[in-house]
């Protein structure tokens, strides 16, 4: 029971202590650039719980969880099919790794060119960035299925639904979440940059604006939300991992 | 349940090359139903290529396999295959239910039947209790019966089992030797088992295939007139069993000396 509270606890310490450093620190601050933490927390307070949260925030998660979800869909999806089909995934290989590699950000210019500054714009961004760890890690989880497998496979005559859907992916599905974590830190990069470009809302457009009115604790507020909810997206993801990883964690346990 | 007439699965002539390297040469034997057949050789001799082109997962180069009469080219659906490492071939992610499972999936049976099947099979190897535990919850002898149990499910003809017991202990592996041959007993199956082991060929076997030479062929082809019932301790303490071991262990050592292949005796 102590070990469980320890456990729990532990990781608490560093941040509490952080930012206890900062609000006695910051206390007396006449610096605009660095108001007291009291300040940018009464701020903090006042517009997002949950003045603001309509505005800014639905449209911001708007942006990672649609972006996210298509990523995964798509990724997962084109991730077995080039992963069972050796010619197709080498054709396609150089290209993905140069997709991967050219900043999604850089597209940000052509995109608002071409759809506007509208929340379509914003997704196919988070999209245009997140596809590609979780696509190639599928193809990779797909195709590192143990050659043992493959044998038993075999050797028992399964169909190929059952191969694909019983077999391939949980055996890929370490790999595969591997590669939605590395998407979900994409995506709110990309959310967060596609908003301070094209956007007239959003988490991001209001850092960007509360900065350029030099309302600075409003601009901090908006900061820390930020991070907030990039723990809190990074935590369910975990949570729904352990849950569907269950048999990964105890396997090699 | 020995010799009966109609050969089940008969090897005839098989060969097999990995490019410039011949593992295989004219390899043939035959197997009754319901007969009971190992295959024995030293490490490296080729027994798990033989098995695999028995199988028809690596189909040989020469020579033919037929199960039934029919020429084997992808693995046949009478025919089940139990590997070496069973730690590789059980799903970690499926119960062993689940896993016992999967290959019936094909069957087109109804979900009641396929529930049936799972559970007969898992008490055909001692493991009624096993069904909602996963292969990592279990003891390696535990999982080789659960993998035993997912190729009696379907109910084969014949079972091949390469190097079975190979990693675990003493006390389970005869405690796995006599399930198999209580379950040939029982199910009338044949079974052709791969093994380095000359011992374990002699108290299984209706019949010892010797393999050797390189290329490996087949030395010898011994009959075991041991009976059925055996027993590990009173069997392997009976004179013809030592005898044969003896004779099968003096074939080996003397083959592995000379380096061209020789024609098996038939």
């Amino acid at each position: 029971m102590t070990q469980r509270i320890t456990r729990f606890l532990l990781p608490a310490i560093v941040p509490a202590l952080l930012v206890a450093l900062w609000w006695m620190a910051s206390a007396g601050s006449t610096s605009i650039f660095f108001p007291p933490l009291a300040k940018i927390w009464q701020r903090f307070h006042e517009l997002w719980i949950f003045d603001l949260v309509g505005e800014h925030v639905v449209s911001s998660l708007n942006s990672v969880l649609i972006g996210l979800g298509i990523s995964i869909v798509l990724g997962v999806g084109l991730g077995i099919v080039l992963g069972l089909n050796d010619a197709i995934a080498t054709a396609v290989g150089p290209l993905l790794q140069f997709m991967r590699y050219l900043p999604a950000v850089a597209m940000l210019p052509l995109a608002i060119q071409l759809m506007g500054i509208g929340p379509d714009m914003r997704v196919l961004i988070v999209v245009l960035g997140a596809l590609w760890p979780v696509l190639l890690n599928t193809v990779d989880g797909v195709r590192g299925v143990h050659p043992a497998l493959v044998d038993v496979a075999k050797s028992n005559r399964l169909r190929p639904i059952d191969w694909v859907v019983r077999v391939v992916v949980p055996s890929a599905s370490p790999q595969i979440f591997a590669g939605i974590r590395a998407s979900l830190a994409v995506s709110v990069i990309l959310m967060f940059a596609s908003e301070l470009m094209g956007a007239s809302q959003g988490i991001g457009y209001f850092i960007l604006e509360t900065q350029r009115q030099f309302s600075l604790p409003e601009m901090w507020s908006g900061m820390i939300l930020l991070g907030v909810i990039g723990y809190l997206l990074n935590v369910i993801l975990l949570l729904v991992e352990r849950f569907a990883l269950d048999w990964h964690r105890e396997s090699r346990s | 349940m020995q010799s009966i007439s109609t050969p089940i699965l008969e090897a005839d002539g098989i060969g097999k090359s990995f490019g410039d390297n011949q593992v295989l040469s004219d390899v043939t034997f035959s197997v009754a139903k319901g007969q009971f057949v190992c295959i024995v050789g030293p490490s490296g001799t080729g027994k798990t290529t033989l098995l695999r082109a028995l199988s028809g997962l690596g189909p040989a180069n020469s020579g033919e396999v037929r199960v039934n009469g029919r020429v084997v080219v992808q693995p046949p659906a009478e025919l089940a295959v139990v590997f070496q490492d069973y730690s590789r071939s059980l799903m970690p992610w499926m119960k062993v239910g689940k896993n016992v499972e999967l290959p019936l999936r094909r069957l087109g049976l109804s979900r009641e039947e396929r529930r049936k099947r799972v559970e007969q099979a898992l008490r055909d190897v001692d493991l009624g209790h096993a069904e909602e535990l996963y292969p990592w919850q279990m003891s390696g002898g535990m999982q080789q019966r659960a993998a035993i149990a997912r190729s009696l499910a379907y109910r084969p003809e014949i079972l091949i089992m390469d190097e079975p017991f190979a990693s675990v202990d003493a006390q389970t592996r005869a405690d796995l030797e006599d399930l198999m041959l209580d379950i040939r007993d029982r199910l009338g199956v044949s079974i052709v088992l791969v093994t380095h082991d000359i011992e374990e060929a002699v108290y299984l076997g209706d019949k010892v295939i010797v393999l050797s030479g390189r290329p490996a062929s087949v030395a010898a082809s011994v009959e075991i007139p041991l009976g059925t019932g055996r027993d590990q301790i009173e069997t392997k303490s009976r004179p013809a069993y030592l005898e044969l071991r003896a004779e099968i262990h003096r074939m080996i050592m003397r083959k592995s000396d000379t380096v061209a292949p020789q024609r098996a005796p038939r």
